[in-house]
């Protein structure tokens, strides 16, 4: 604890870097993640180089235990061929490695998300055909958001990003609400956690509504209400994040300069 | 068996106007170069099918070559929007493009369903989600056996589907590794198929990971190295990660992007 002040104390960060280093550390006791590209696969990377070495990355492109020494730009990125226990087609992944629920964790990004976790990717505005936004769409998360055994959410915090319902419901969270997955048919658990640039948000155990459990420091409870769509509802032991440790910064600051070089 | 042709005579023997296309290749070997052929061959009204459009079918959209698109996911890898989808489905320019919207679990059984000559795949999908909403061919079924509901999705079956591989010997059998994504299904469903090579060798020697279509899976193969740019061919080239970063600039703007594929795709010169 005071060497972690200490650090806060010397070390600078942004709220990104605490989002994503935040998110990392949610990658504790997988054996297999599937992997979303953007901020997710710099996050399960980021959990890869600290504190989970042996997590067996998924990427939809067909590659399985991925080990790159950068990040890739792309989920098929030819770093996660070489680096790949094995490469196998993209039906065999969705078909015969996520369906089944052999992926102990889903790791998605998000453009919108509501109170119940639910994920939009796919159009901003009242209008599908004829959208105010028209966002790039499923990809794997659909089936990722379902047959994983829990997903983890990053996505910052923004009155855009927060709303209370979604737009389109590219893939379920938690529905309409408390058993809303056991009626669909969904055989993960869903959305564990939302990790923001601002705290954590974890679905109620009761009615699964999305609650503030954690606050990231700097962060204020003001700021996180002020950034969601729907009035939030924060946990009576409301915890404060760690901030970022030195390793954890370093690790993350080596890995994003990879995709720049 | 495969005939060996340029680039050129395959293209204008393989794609005719109106045609579903299916041009493969998850991130890795994508068939740019038979997309800049399409281009200059001026094809139109076509149905385009792929599950990642990525910057080959923002280039034939743009170019106005495509009524329709059928995807499952459509932006930039790694960088944000394809610019030239987005301006034709948010405002019908260069022409309207009806598009057609699944998961990638379900595009990828399509293919399995369309090269096992079944009608329709069945999977754990889309359930709760608002795609069946907007899409009309993703319906709900029940197993015959245990009455448990499922999805059904159509067979896809390509009038044509071309991929770029790394390799082909002179009887048109076609080599690939890497991630090969569902290049296999995509080109199996299909009625002809038109493979692009890094090179046309006398003997295929074995690569860990490859997959080999027989030549007599294959209507044409055509000698076109380099032809995945800017995406990459394993064990042949780098994806170029940059152009991805710099098509976002490009295919902002239309203007920008008409003179680009002036420059880069329609002058003569660069006929294969």
């Amino acid at each position: 604890m005071t060497s972690a002040r200490s650090a806060e104390a010397t070390l600078e960060w942004s709220a990104d870097e605490m989002m994503t280093v935040a998110a990392a550390r949610r990658l504790r006791g997988h054996t297999t993640c599937f992997v979303g590209i953007g901020l997710p696969s710099t996050a399960a990377n980021l959990a890869r180089a600290i504190h989970a070495p042996d997590l067996a990355l998924i990427y939809e492109s067909g590659c399985l235990g991925a080990k790159p020494d950068r990040l890739p730009l792309s989920i098929g990125d030819g770093v996660l061929a070489d680096t790949a226990v094995s490469v196998v087609g993209v039906a065999d992944v969705f078909n015969y490695l996520l369906q089944p629920g052999r992926i102990d964790v889903g790791f998605l990004g998000a453009a919108q998300i509501d109170k119940f976790a639910n994920i939009n990717t796919t159009v901003i505005g009242p209008s599908y055909e004829r959208p105010a936004v028209r966002l790039p769409g499923a990809g794997g998360a659909p089936e990722i958001a379902a047959s994983c055994g829990e997903v983890l959410v990053v996505i910052r915090q923004t009155p855009r990003t927060f709303v209370e319902r979604v737009d389109f419901v590219t893939s379920v969270g938690h529905g309409a609400g408390a058993g809303d997955r056991a009626r669909l048919g969904l055989r993960g658990a869903g959305p564990r956690a939302v990790i923001t640039d601002l705290g954590v948000l974890e679905p109620d155990p009761e009615t699964f509504e999305l609650t503030l459990t954690c606050l990231h420091p700097r962060a204020t409870v003001e700021q996180a209400r002020a950034a969601t769509g729907w009035p939030l509802k924060v946990a009576g032991d409301l915890e404060i994040t760690e901030p970022p440790t030195p390793q954890e910064l370093a690790a993350l600051r080596g890995l994003e300069a990879t995709l720049t070089a | 068996m495969a005939e060996l042709l340029p680039l050129r005579d395959a293209v204008a023997m393989l794609v005719r106007d109106g045609d579903v296309v299916a041009m493969e290749g998850f991130t890795h070997l994508i068939p740019f170069a038979a997309a800049h052929e399409i281009i200059r061959q001026g094809r139109r009204d076509l149905t385009l099918v792929r599950m990642t459009p990525d910057l080959i079918y923002d280039q034939l959209i743009g170019m106005g070559c495509a009524s329709k698109l059928v995807f499952s996911w459509g932006g930039n890898p790694g960088v944000g929007s394809l610019h030239r989808f987005r301006d034709a489905v948010e405002h019908g320019w260069p022409q309207p493009l009806a598009i057609e919207e699944h998961s990638h679990a379900g595009m990828a059984n399509r293919y399995v369903a369309g090269a096992s000559g079944l009608p329709f795949a069945v999977l754990r999908g889309y359930v709760g989600t608002d795609l069946p909403k907007h899409t009309a061919n993703i319906a709900s079924i029940s197993c015959p056996f245990t009455g448990e509901q499922l999805t059904a999705v159509p067979a896809l079956r390509p009038d044509v589907t071309i991929i770029h591989a790394q390799r082909a010997d002179r009887a048109g059998n076609v080599q690939m590794w890497g991630i090969v994504g569902v290049q296999k299904e995509a080109l199996l469903a299909a009625t002809r198929a038109l493979v692009t090579v890094e090179e046309i060798v006398d003997v295929l020697d074995p690569v860990p990971g490859q997959v080999v279509l027989p030549a007599w899976t294959v209507t044409a193969v055509a000698l076109a190295p380099g032809g995945a740019h800017p995406s990459y061919a394993q064990g042949y080239s780098e994806r170029d990660n940059g152009f991805y970063v710099e098509w976002d600039a490009i295919s902002r703007d239309r203007d920008t992007f008409l003179r680009w594929m002036n420059e880069h795709v329609l002058d003569p010169s660069l006929v294969r």
